[in-house]
């Protein structure tokens, strides 16, 4: 199985879905948590991750970032 | 397929942009094209008014704020003395082609050898969503509360062709409504920044961005309404590229 190394600084997130609505592996979806700004914020499933870095392009608040 | 992405070094700290907002992927693009030439120690950005001011958070390079719509004008006085410099402007559509477009038309037919980069988000952000040159026709802004009537307002300013008309040396328009565009943007910006570097003229970039907080919409309805109405107006691509005499 194709595991990535994505990290998430989801203390920038502000909940915008940019990354959730790009993902095509639907790796992303929003959790019930809210983080520190009072956004609800973005999780990813590691299994279904397979790293291609589409989160990193489309998102705005600098929330992702992979290594290979 | 793994790739690595990382939030560039020229980025330290998060943007303070509402959800969805196009500058905060302008910026990080700026951000990639400096740590990829290695150029964020010799930069210098000129800021004038507007949302597009909240660069100062984020990007770390030299930055100077200028009066509303003037920042071409100081930006070229920078340029002119510190020529071994890589200067830009960030701009909105309102800074830029309201209250500046005489400094942004009389920079481009001087040819300053500055980047001008325009995030046309259609209305004037940080004031509250007011009409500005850019608004399409029969969108409802606080100031065009029916709707833009080309009749009363005029019909929404292209900048591109302006500047197409003076002997520059880079034109370009992109978006960040999606990933194709985004990364398409990034080109636009680092080809205008090497020319720069290579000592031609005037270059801009316009980028088409969304303002989800003032055009009343969600972030998905945002990048939607890019896709489906804004583009018709303001095509993308590169205007003027190669073309320059000098
Ligand atoms: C001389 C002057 N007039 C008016 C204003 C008020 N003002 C602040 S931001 C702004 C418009 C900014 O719009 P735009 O350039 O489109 O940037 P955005 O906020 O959309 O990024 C205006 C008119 C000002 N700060 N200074
Ligand atoms: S008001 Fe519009 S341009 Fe300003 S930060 Fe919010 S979304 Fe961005």
């Amino acid at each position: 199985m194709l595991m990535s190394k994505i990290e998430l600084k989801t203390e920038n997130c502000k909940g915008c879905g940019n990354c959730i609505r790009n993902c095509r592996f639907e790796a992303l979806a929003f959790n019930n948590e809210v983080n520190a700004k009072g956004y609800r914020i973005v999780t990813v499933d590691r299994d279904k991750c397979v790293g291609c870095g589409m989160c990193y392009t489309v998102c705005p608040d600098y929330v992702f970032s992979i290594e290979d | 397929m793994a790739i690595t992405k990382q939030i560039p070094d020229t980025i330290f700290a998060a943007n303070s942009f509402c959800p969805g907002c196009g500058h905060g992927i302008v910026i990080r693009l700026i951000a990639e094209v400096l740590d990829e030439m290695d150029l964020s120690d010799r930069t210098i950005g000129v800021l004038a008014v507007g949302c597009s001011c909240l660069v100062n958070r984020t990007l770390a390079v030299d930055l100077m704020q200028s009066a509303h719509g003037r920042a071409t004008a100081a930006a070229a006085g920078i340029k002119r003395t510190r020529p071994g410099n890589l200067v830009f402007t960030y701009q909105g559509d309102g800074d830029a082609i309201s209250i500046g477009i005489a400094e942004t038309l009389y920079s481009a037919q001087r040819d300053e050898k500055i980047t001008q980069i325009i995030v046309n988000n259609g209305v004037f952000g940080m004031t509250g969503g007011q009409m500005s040159p850019t608004t399409l026709v029969g969108q409802r802004t606080a100031t065009s509360e029916k709707g833009r009537n080309s009749e009363i307002n005029g019909d929404p300013v292209n900048i591109m062709k302006l500047l197409s008309q003076f002997n520059t040396a880079y034109l370009a328009r992109g978006s960040v409504h999606d990933a194709a565009n985004i990364l398409k943007t990034k080109q636009y910006i680092r080809t205008a920044f090497e020319l720069q570097m290579r000592g031609e003229g005037f270059t801009c970039v316009e980028v088409i961005s969304p303002c989800p907080t003032n055009w009343h919409m969600t972030p998905d309805q945002a990048v939607e309404r890019i896709a489906n109405e804004v583009l018709e107006v303001y095509p993308l691509g590169e205007f003027v590229k190669g073309e320059h005499q000098k």
